[in-house]
């Protein structure tokens, strides 16, 4: 069973922040478009009073009127600010964790103000997004942070009374004190709490889960107000002054070098300033050889981008061919492949098998599509880096960032900006590295705009993969057998991609007595990597639809049979699934959709669970098949078991999304051939539109497990349900993805 | 050149009367609401209004703006900032995830509800399907619709 997937992003987490000192002003100038920063702040401090002004950084300790014990909270005379540490890419972190903190503080939401937060290792550790892990990861340090403060509010409002703090209760942004009916406002205490001492983490107590205010409310996000007012939230907003616009064009072929380039004649293109060839730094995850366009406008970039004209060298380029890599998978699949993972003795199981049971199930390459295209505004001056940026690991675009430029980390400044989507793909910093390799060279800030093409040829995609399955049963109808001979994809040579390895074991792993996992890799030039639910993503419509395959060939009901192989309630490994949680789900989906239930002709109903991210998700889908194969999904029951709920409204948003996202996915596919992409944009990416979308119903167990991350755990298991509605509606099984290389389609 | 934007004339200098009316907003007018996605017409990110119908700003040139009136996300706040009917429902039923393609979506919709006030799902599907989500709020936004219309019919 998979455990967190922390190892599908471990090598993007950020490990390199540099000595930072704190960015007072880092989250406030995202949002400022052809305005210079330093004149902003004037211009808040003329006429938005004390709040904005009196930022001074979360590193700063409780002085000066402020009470500011930890880098999460800031309370003045002004008002009540909170700090979102980790990038916003549309799971709603930037609300759901100063939430934990406000209800730890006991701080009425309306009171709360939310900034992004500066990048500051020393203060926050790690900030990023990814692996569903920033609630996880940050759940214990932020309510903490809140009760710290909160302790020493109740201390500087026992002293000013001259009473016991076990007296005094909390509420609203508010001390209490019942027996005499007194009460002040946090803001008001501030100052005297400021000089309180920082009471030690062991003494704090934390709320029990019934006293929760907040948490589990339905609360808008904190940025909805500034969204719908078009005000520059994103990094693609992001401007400064004196800065010109630059577009990067690379080789079509991963791995190719510029020969030559008709560099002048660009120059000459009304509106461009500068063109120039950059080499590269060697590394495909950093700075890619190509040729720099730098304009007066981002219109003038892109008429001179089409205008340029590249010799490359493609001695060394991507010859990738998905056709070549499909017929050699074909032949793999019929021998036996490298032991990834064993136990029992699956052989002897299928010998003396009632019914077996095989399929080839093959998913083909998928892209992030984010929907803003990659960019990053960057200022070289004096030595010094500093960069806007959309990323999901800003801590590692630091990184990256200073060794393209050839400056120490600690030069380097990064601002937070609102990202567009993230889906994995920004945990990767090429286009930082990009940005600041060019407003180096070029002397002037640039903002760097890809296009939605070079978005769809230089993503660092989702791979492919191939699976030869074949299962037993036995003449009662269990699972005595289970083989997978994985054929994946590796850009070293040596290790699977990101999210295309099986050996730390997948679901069902640890549950049969018999089972073997062989793994052979296919090498491959253009980039993979994480994309949401790594690994889990694919295995997800394998395992489960292949789980079905088994339960027909046995005669048996899909939930009878899933919950026969779960057995007995028990914790799988201390970070696998709980077979007790997993089959709490799948028997909530199942009573929620009605599973069992009479259906027309045409009609069926598909079940499927998956585990990961911690998370356990069970999702019934409700199908029509017509006769030309037309598929519509009327409705989408998901149950899932992440315990507590942090924010009701944004919970139900990811599963909706996930759900929409696996759907959309169902029908995509990236190929390639002699090393190009053959998908360009949207037009030959089709992805899911409103009128396709089905009903998405959500229900959470109310479990006391401690919270885990929504981004990802309810996407694996929207495919398989949708396929084995489609096996139950139509009788064809589906084995490929997108699904249209079966003659089907959505409607 | 001049342009008609939310309601005031503005300047453009000699700016190439091919340029994209989305580049003009974005790079000329600090106008960033209206968003670059696909740069054909594809995904709807950089929609706005021309005269109350809704146009791909990527893929129209400003010059075809000629006199006629363009309404940005940025113009449809009350004069005292108060959110228009769709505004405060997308607020309200917390529609975006990461929020980019949102701007177009409300701009979608405000022109459908400038000509038909009340619409049914097939009019919502067929307004709103040249608007991509990448995220998956479709649910949220035919809610966000509705609620918006049946709110402007009350009052």
């Amino acid at each position: 069973m998979s455990a967190l997937n922390y190892d599908d992003i471990g090598d993007v987490v950020p490990t390199v922040t540099g000595e930072r000192t704190a960015a007072a002003d880092a989250s406030l100038d995202v949002r400022i478009a052809k305005i210079d920063r330093r004149q902003f702040l004037k211009l808040t401090g003329l006429v938005g009073g004390g709040l904005m002004l009196s930022f001074a950084g979360p590193k700063a300790m409780a002085n000066g009127g402020v009470l500011q014990p930890n880098g999460y909270i800031r309370i003045d005379a002004g008002g009540i600010l909170l700090y979102a540490k980790n990038p916003e890419i549309g799971q709603g972190v930037k609300t759901s964790l100063p939430m934990i903190v406000a209800e730890e503080l006991d701080a009425a939401w309306d009171d709360v103000q939310v900034v992004q937060s500066p990048i500051d290792q020393a203060a926050y550790g790690a900030q990023f997004a990814g692996g569903s892990m920033s609630i996880p990861m940050n759940w214990t340090t932020l309510r903490r942070a809140g009760a710290t403060a909160r302790a020493m509010l109740v201390s500087a409002a026992a002293k000013r009374w001259g009473v016991e703090p076990t007296t005094l209760t909390t509420r609203d942004s508010h001390v209490v004190h019942a027996p005499s009916g007194r009460k002040l406002a946090y803001t008001e205490l501030a100052s005297d709490a400021a000089a309180m001492p920082v009471p030690a983490a062991g003494a704090l107590k934390l709320k029990d889960r019934d006293q929760f205010r907040l948490l589990g409310e339905r609360i808008t996000g904190v940025d909805n107000d500034a969204l719908v007012r078009g005000e520059p939230l994103f990094g693609i907003d992001q401007s400064v002054p004196g800065m010109k616009y630059a577009v990067y064009q690379k080789c079509p072929a991963i791995g190719g070098k510029v020969k030559s380039a008709n560099v002048d004649e660009i120059k000459a293109m009304p509106g461009v300033t500068d063109a120039f060839v950059l080499e590269g730094n060697g590394n495909a995850m950093e700075l890619l050889p190509g040729v720099a366009i730098v304009a007066d406008s981002t219109w003038a970039a892109l008429q001179a981008k089409r205008a340029l004209v590249v010799d490359w060298d493609e001695t060394d380029a991507s010859k990738d061919s998905w056709t070549e890599a499909k017929a050699q998978a074909q032949k793999l699949a019929q021998q036996s492949g490298p032991v990834a993972a064993d136990q029992g003795d699956v052989d002897a199981a299928f010998e003396t098998a009632a019914n077996r049971v095989g399929g080839f199930y093959t998913y083909h390459f998928v892209s992030h599509a984010q929907l803003e295209p990659q960019n990053c505004t960057a200022s070289f001056k004096d030595g010094s880096l500093e960069l806007w940026a959309p990323t999901q690991t800003p801590g590692q675009g630091i990184g990256s960032a200073a060794k393209v430029v050839g400056i120490s980390p600690a030069k380097v400044t990064l601002h937070q900006a609102r990202c567009g989507g993230g889906f994995g793909r920004r945990l990767y910093n090429d286009f930082t590295c990009e940005a600041a390799a060019i407003a180096k060279r070029a002397g002037v800030p640039v903002k760097l705009q890809w296009t939605r093409e070079d978005d769809m040829a230089y993503d660092l995609y989702r791979a492919g993969g191939f699976h030869q399955m074949e299962g037993s049963v036995d003449d009662e109808g269990r699972i005595t057998g289970w083989r997978d001979h994985f054929i994946t994809f590796s850009n070293d040579g040596r290790r699977p991609v990101s999210g295309g390895n099986m050996a730390r074991g997948v679901f069902p792993a640890g549950l049969l007595e018999n089972l073997r996992i062989e793994q052979t890799p296919l090498s491959w030039k253009n980039r993979c990597a994480a994309w949401r639910a790594p690994g889990s993503n694919v295995f997800g419509f394998v395992v489960q639809s292949f789980l079905h395959e088994l339960a027909v060939a046995a005669g048996r009901d899909h939930l009878e049979m899933l919950l026969d192989v779960f057995g007995e309630p028990r914790q799988l490994g201390p970070r696998g699934m709980h077979t007790g949680r997993a089959a709490g789900v799948v028997r909530l989906a199942a009573e929620k959709a009605g599973w069992g239930r009479e259906l027309p002709d045409g009609r069926g109903m598909g079940l499927a669970f998956y585990f990961s991210h911690a998370g356990h998700i069970a999702e019934v889908a409700e199908v029509s098949v017509d006769a030309d194969k037309k598929v519509r999904v009327h409705n989408v029951t998901v149950a899932a078991d992440v315990g507590p709920i942090i924010n009701l409204s944004g919970a139900e948003n990811q599963m909706q999304g996930s759900v929409v996202d696996g759907l959309s996915t169902m029908g995509l596919s990236v190929t390639f051939e002699d090393g190009r992409v053959q998908q360009s944009n949207f037009d030959s990416y089709p992805m899911l539109r409103l009128p396709q979308t089905p009903g998405v119903d959500v229900h959470f167990v109310a479990s006391d497990y401690p919270p885990t991350g929504l981004g990802e755990p309810a996407l694996p298991p929207l495919a398989p349900a949708v396929c084995n509605a489609i096996f139950a509606a139509s009788g064809h099984r589906i084995r490929t993805l997108p699904i249209t290389e079966e003659g089907f389609s959505l409607s | 050149m001049d342009v008609n934007v939310n309601g005031q004339r503005r300047s453009l200098g000699d700016v190439d009367p091919q340029t994209p009316l989305l580049w003009v907003l974005r790079d000329e007018l600090g106008l960033v609401g209206a968003k670059f996605g696909c740069g054909i017409s594809q995904c709807g990110a950089c929609t706005v209004l021309v005269d109350g119908q809704a146009v791909k700003s990527c893929s129209y040139p400003v010059s075809a703006a000629g006199d006629a009136e363009v309404t940005t996300i940025e113009g449809l706040a009350g004069e005292n900032g108060e959110l228009s009917a769709l505004q405060q429902a997308w607020v309200d039923l917390d529609v975006a995830q990461c929020g980019y393609c949102q701007a177009g979506q409300i701009m979608a919709a405000e022109a459908l509800l400038r000509t038909n006030p009340s619409p049914g799902d097939d009019d919502i599907d067929q307004a709103m399907e040249s608007n991509l989500c990448r995220c998956g709020t479709y649910i949220r936004i035919r809610e966000a619709v509705k609620t918006a219309a049946a709110k402007t019919a009350a009052e």
